[in-house]
């Protein structure tokens, strides 16, 4: 009787649950059962293949003494922090200058947002090219008379993360902007009706009133530019495939160099264990901030 | 919204007095504007340009300045004589291998999301909202640490290497995003309506079929849009599911553009960078402002 309760309880729904099974093999197969395989495999000397020979923390300590790892690391933080700190001035400043009721506002968008839809191949590419020393911007201006003009940011191990930079924003920054744009227009209009009456300049406003206002908008942002930041890969392959030497190399690249190129499986989990543990340094205190701080209000 | 509040302030005459159309402020406003579109415009522009010169011109010239002899043989020896190792058979392998790629893929994980997301809001089961919370919280699981156990999966599946599990890896990984947006969209639907339906004795399919599915164009259209463009730019799946014979434009494109061997030929790199470029950016400018709203819906996750 029991039994046939329980059988019956199964069945019922039965369709919701064929439906839905695509999504339960992805996230229990996928994207739980996947992780906990990379970070158990993480653990052993698996080479060409995987195998079960645990020897405990010996590819971390490995992966720590790689100076391609570490370079990797360090570019990985210089180059979020500045994509940080641009994306988010840089976002909010053209998000205010669009919100001052300007006419053609759809082609200033327009025009800021397509690079959002090129892939990074194609993004890396062309400032490849454009920053190409022997005919790109150097050689334009040298032309022009400055004959001692330099800018070779690509070629130089002390500035090619500026040129990655350089690329990455053009392409993210409208997308921030619209965000921000979409923030500044979610603000009720009777805080700006109130500073007007109070006679605050417009920019006095922006920087002590709108922006505090505009939190939850600028913690997405931050989010989402450390997301991106650790998922970094294809811009690196295109513009500068982790060159000159290490300057460049990213996470993303190391992981696929010894999992997929160097037969070396166990560094290569090991690496990517550690960028899951990035991300959740990352994820747990905004998923805190964002659904744990709602409960005070 | 938006409209409403300034029309309101219109008619009661308050505000500031209107500005001068050439005031100084609005100069420094309009100034920074184009300046700024100067940047985000240059690149397109000095692909297309380059594109359209010949090699010698590209060498001799200024990369900003428009061609003096417009030539299209850039296009065409990159679209069918570009070469990638042996292969001299141009950029339209990759292109129809994307193609191949990019419409079953588009087409399954839409109907996969979809269904889901409907499952997940009208017909509830015990763990499906636990599911759900995984399903969220995985995408923010960099692919890196996914890559070996699908390798395995698709080996074993015997599709690893082959169209099929690329089309398989992108429903995966989109269905995170495309289920969010479905969800969201069918839970503010009027539950009315399903509930009639139900009383009609209409079943999870019928439900689906004649009244989700006809409703809900519009969130198709933009799951469309964002499928499209993404699984098109897709460089890092295309590399590790495919083998080089059916690699998608994106890898090939930067095989052909960053290979070592001849003499490189700017143009018509350029030429394959903007033929790359184009179906995105055509879905991007015929899409419009539901281009906006896809990637919005796509970013702001959870």
């Amino acid at each position: 009787m029991a039994a046939q309760a329980r059988k019956f309880k199964l069945f019922r729904n039965l369709n919701a649950k064929i439906a839905a099974l695509p999504m339960i093999f992805t996230t229990m197969v996928v994207f739980v059962g996947g992780t906990i395989w990379t970070v158990i495999y993480s653990f052993t000397d698996s080479k060409l293949l995987p195998r079960e020979n645990f020897v405990g923390f010996a590819q971390y300590t490995r992966l720590w003494e790689n100076d391609s790892w570490n370079a990797s690391i360090h570019n990985l933080l210089f180059f979020g922090s500045f994509s940080m700190i641009f994306t988010i001035s840089m976002g909010f400043l053209l998000a205010v200058l669009m919100d001052q009721k300007i006419r053609f506002e759809d082609t200033f968008r327009t025009i800021m947002l397509y690079p959002f839809a090129l892939s990074f191949v194609v993004t890396g590419l062309v400032w490849q090219w454009i920053l190409n020393p022997d005919m790109g911007i150097q050689e334009v201006v040298r032309r022009m008379g400055f004959e001692n003009f330099a800018f070779d940011p690509l070629h130089s191990p002390d500035t090619v993360l500026w040129g990655l930079l350089i690329a990455g924003l053009w392409q993210g920054t409208g997308f921030t902007m619209c965000l921000m744009l979409a923030g500044l227009r979610g603000i009720d209009d009777d805080i700006w009706k109130a500073v007007r009456v109070d006679g605050i300049p417009k920019w006095k406003t922006y920087l002590f009133v709108i922006l505090p206002m505009m939190r939850p908008v600028f913690i997405t942002v931050l989010v989402l530019a450390a997301a991106g930041t650790i998922k970094l890969y294809d811009l690196v392959v295109a513009m500068t495939s982790g060159g000159p030497g290490n300057a460049s190399q990213v996470p993303a690249m190391y992981v696929y160099r010894y999992m997929f190129g160097g037969q070396n499986l166990g560094q290569g989990f090991a690496a990517s264990t550690m960028m899951l543990l990035s991300v959740m340094v990352v994820l747990i205190p905004w998923a805190y901030l964002e659904f744990g701080g709602k409960k005070n209000g | 919204m938006a409209d409403a509040t300034t029309n309101m302030t219109a008619t009661a005459a308050r505000g500031t007095k209107p500005k001068r159309r050439f005031s100084g402020s609005n100069i420094m406003l309009y100034g920074t504007l184009i300046f700024v579109s100067i940047y985000y415009l240059l690149p397109l522009w000095v692909m297309v340009m380059t594109s359209l010169k010949g090699m010698p011109e590209v060498r001799m010239g200024n990369i900003f300045a428009p061609p003096l002899e417009i030539t299209f043989q850039p296009w065409v020896k990159a679209w069918s004589e570009a070469c990638t190792g042996l292969n001299c058979d141009g950029l339209q392998r990759g292109f129809w291998n994307s193609v191949q790629i990019t419409v079953p893929s588009v087409i399954i994980s839409i109907i996969v999301a979809s269904v889901n997301g409907y499952a997940l809001v009208n017909w509830r089961f015990k763990g499906s909202d636990t599911f759900f919370t995984i399903l969220i919280f995985g995408s923010f699981i960099p692919y890196q640490i996914m890559l070996y156990p699908i390798v395995i999966l698709l080996r074993e599946m015997g599709i690893y290497g082959t169209l099929g599990g690329l089309v398989m890896v992108h429903t995966i990984f989109g269905m995170p995003i495309l289920t969010l947006l479905f969800r969201n969209y069918f839970s503010i639907l009027p539950e009315e309506l399903f509930k009639a339906a139900r009383v009609d004795g209409a079943g999870f399919w019928t439900i689906y079929f004649k009244i989700m599915l006809p409703m809900s164009m519009p969130i198709f259209v933009v799951a469309l849009i964002l499928q499209i463009t993404g699984i098109w730019n897709d460089f890092l799946f295309g590399v590790v599911f495919t083998k080089p014979a059916i690699y998608p434009m994106t890898v090939q494109l930067n095989n052909i553009v960053n290979s070592v061997q001849g003499v490189k030929e700017y143009n018509v790199n350029m030429a394959a960078t903007v033929l790359t470029g184009l179906v995105p950016l055509i879905v991007y400018f015929v899409s419009g402002k539901l281009f906006v709203r896809g990637i919005a819906a796509g970013a702001v996750k959870g």
